[in-house]
């Protein structure tokens, strides 16, 4: 047993598993981004603003927001494991990456809710 | 004449600063060597020449080594088989300290797999005569009992590479589903508690170098896979 502290679920197990639901997530968000803009060739800013004023479309947006944080900390957290071995040098990276997924989803929260 | 043109790993840390590459010219005699017998002549060329080998026949596994980039046992691959434009380039398994020359220090490959508990653990009352088995129990261990731990498929794994202290790596992780889906062991869960943090098991990117490389024909990421099936099974 390897003690980790700073992996996003506390054990590779659910690491491993939010990974792979929160791959599903961002598919099927992305299948329906590029389905949309296809859909919609002559794309204004009206029916844009239409698509995110509705609550499933808001839903669905954080649903992916929070699936991206979450694999983005999973996928990055391994990245630094294997090429990063000084302790404090990966602590701080680790630290600057999960800061930086913080902003980005309170800032997409901003986005999705705020005027 | 048939020459073979041979490039070995050098690397002697009493005498060497760096390791090198030494060329050597070998008389095939038209044949199709195995790489062993290449080996084996370059010693009679040079002595100081330094590799590991014991049964020349696959079974012991003792010379497992990078073969012009592939892992494998030297003693059942042919010449023909690995050779490239007619040269052949012979280095140490990857990513373990090299002792000298091809032979390199298995210490930690060897620590990954104690830290398994590679035996049978079963704290029921003993048989009288033994712990039967059925049939259909004991196909399960096919593929998985062949391993002759030679390190072919750990050292051909990055994330072997870069957490050899960390991560089971592929040969140790055949072993501890070999013993999971051992119907006579009872210290399932005990043995699953043990790899379900983030490196031991999951460390896995499913690359399949191990499957690549094994000279024995196994399947460490299929075993990987069950082992994460079990996990999940056994989880809430």
């Amino acid at each position: 047993m390897v003690t980790n502290i700073t992996n996003f679920g506390r054990s590779g197990l659910s690491d491993w598993l939010v990974q792979r639901v929160s791959a599903v997530v961002l598919a099927l968000y992305a299948l329906f981004m590029v389905g949309y803009l296809l859909l919609h060739p002559g794309l204004d800013y009206a029916t844009w603003n239409g698509l995110f004023a509705q609550t499933w479309m808001r839903i669905f947006s954080l649903l992916a927001f929070v699936s991206l944080a979450a694999h983005a900390w999973i996928g990055l957290w391994i990245v630094i494991t294997d090429y990063i071995k000084p302790t404090g040098i990966r602590f701080v990276v680790q630290i600057a990456i999960i800061l930086a997924i913080f902003i980005f989803l309170v800032w997409g929260v901003q986005v999705l809710w705020g005027a | 004449m048939s020459m073979l043109q041979v490039s070995v790993y050098r690397y002697n840390p009493e005498t060497d600063s760096a390791p090198y590459m030494q060329e050597f010219q070998v008389d095939t005699q038209g044949r199709d060597l195995m790489v062993l017998n290449v080996l084996e002549i370059i010693k009679q060329q040079d002595s100081s020449m330094a590799y590991r080998r014991s049964c020349r026949e696959g079974v012991c596994g003792s010379d497992g080594m990078n073969m012009n980039g592939t892992n494998g046992l030297a003693c059942v691959t042919a010449i023909s088989d690995v050779t490239k434009n007619g040269k052949l380039v012979l280095r140490p398994l990857p990513g373990l300290p090299v002792v000298r020359d091809l032979v390199v220090d298995m210490g930690i490959f060897y620590k990954q797999y104690e830290r398994i508990q590679p035996y049978l653990q079963n704290d029921t009352t003993a048989p009288a005569i033994e712990r039967l088995q059925s049939p259909e129990e004991r196909d399960k261990l096919d593929g998985l009992y062949e391993c002759i731990l030679c390190a072919c498929c750990s050292t051909a794994c990055p994330s072997f590479w870069w957490n050899p202290d960390k991560f089971v790596g592929p040969a140790g992780l055949l072993q501890a589903y070999r013993f999971l889906a051992d119907s006579r062991d009872t210290a399932t869960r005990e043995r699953l508690s043990e790899l379900e943090d983030p490196f031991s098991v999951f460390r896995c990117r499913g690359i399949m170098n191990c499957v690549a490389v094994c000279p024995k024909g196994l399947n460490p990421t299929r075993a990987i896979g069950k082992i994460r099936e079990l996990l999940l099974a056994n989880a809430t």
